[in-house]
């Protein structure tokens, strides 16, 4: 076929674009994860017991609101490295500093407390299955997003993969607090932390073989 | 190099508020940088130029969503360039050896003239058949989309759905076809 002959064909094909449409298209695939993920909870994992009470104080919120800022800069990481040529320094470093932050009021927390306490508070109540949960919590986002972000243009499939996994996993963290009714800053830096990473790693993972075209 | 943004830019715009005429000599001027731009990187198979500069306009097309308006056209399409010749370089197995420029250098570049693509009518002919005809009637017969709907007992709204899905299809099987 002639180039020539091939731009006809695709000039018969122009149609306006919004410039919000891979916005549009991602914050969709995640309303339907999130749906996903909310009945995972709900039907595998179930509410915390105390949930009604817990809403009303300062910690339940103060978590939610980390993971959902790892969540948002991975959204604005994956809605930026969808786009050839362009950086997400900033959404990158919009996260890192969200996680540095928790980490060392965690460790202030952690240094505090004396050293069976700190055991305690580490351990919490299930720090055996808290990373895994988030990190299977954040399966089906994480298919869905590289889905989409594969009809995008990632000119570097890692990295997107990365940031489409951190987004999938603060936003599963989210979610999954909804469940587990640990209460201090030392068990979610840890173990809420480790599961957005395992997440992360993941998405770099497979970013690498899905992110082609 | 910043009198071809002023020009390539403009027709970008035009083209995604749905200007089909800016939109063919967008890609028209582009094929050509394109033609230059590959040709100087593939100076051991020139069979493979006119086959990545189609594949290119295909990906050009059909992800200029991912253009964000605030960004100098000239970088974003020469990003998807890199990206198109490092993966032929990938899917060959052939380590790069051409040095891997910036933009500037794209631009540079100076026409040359153009063969035909021989892997996009091979995968042309693996679409379903509906598809190919609507496509070799705006192809070859040069008929308008809704004409050549017409022809295949389409309406023009199918024709377009149609002939979108038959693009995504000829860009993800001409991925393949060097295999």
């Amino acid at each position: 076929m002639q180039t020539d002959e091939l731009i006809g064909l695709l000039s018969a094909d122009t149609r306006p674009v919004s410039r919000y449409a891979p916005a549009q298209r991602l914050a969709l695939g995640a309303g339907a994860g999130a749906v996903v993920v909310l009945l995972m909870v709900l039907g595998w994992l179930g509410l915390r017991p105390d949930l009604a009470k817990a809403v009303v104080g300062g910690f339940f919120w103060i978590k939610a609101a980390y993971t959902a800022a790892l969540g948002a800069a991975g959204f604005w990481a994956v809605e930026r490295l969808g786009r050839p040529g362009v950086s997400a320094n900033r959404a990158a470093a919009v996260g890192l500093s969200v996680l540095l932050l928790i980490e060392l009021a965690a460790l202030v927390q952690g240094l505090r407390m004396d050293g069976p306490a700190r055991l305690i508070a580490i351990e919490g109540g299930s720090w055996t299955v808290c990373t895994r949960n988030i990190a299977i919590l954040a399966a089906p986002i994480l298919v869905i997003t590289l889905l989409i972000l594969r009809q995008l243009a990632p000119t570097r499939p890692s990295l997107a993969g990365l940031a489409a996994g951190a987004f999938s996993g603060g936003l599963a963290a989210t979610l999954y607090g909804l469940h587990c009714p640990e209460a201090t800053l030392v068990f979610v830096a840890v173990w809420y932390t480790l599961g957005v990473a395992v997440s992360a790693a993941v998405g770099a993972a497979l970013g690498r073989w899905v992110l082609r075209w | 190099m910043d009198e071809l943004e002023s020009i390539l830019k403009p027709l970008m715009l035009e083209g995604l508020n749905g200007d089909a005429q800016a939109h063919a000599r967008l890609l028209k001027l582009l094929s050509e940088r394109l033609r230059a731009y590959f040709g100087r990187r593939l100076s051991a198979s020139p069979d493979d130029v006119e086959d990545l500069v189609q594949e290119t306009l295909l990906a050009v097309h059909l992800r200029r969503a991912t253009y964000d308006r605030a960004q100098p056209f000239t970088a974003w399409a020469h990003a998807i360039a890199r990206y198109k010749l490092i993966d032929h370089w990938r899917r060959r197995k052939i380590r790069a050896t051409a040095p891997l420029d910036d933009v500037a250098d794209f631009l540079a570049a100076e026409p040359v003239d153009a063969d035909a693509g021989l892997d996009l009518t091979r995968v042309l002919a693996t679409l379903p058949v509906r598809q190919r005809t609507l496509v070799e009637d705006v192809k070859i017969h040069g008929l308008s989309l809704s004409e050549a709907g017409l022809r295949g007992g389409l309406s023009e709204g199918a024709a377009k759905v149609a002939l979108h899905r038959a693009l995504k299809l000829l860009a993800e099987r001409l991925r393949h076809a060097d295999r």
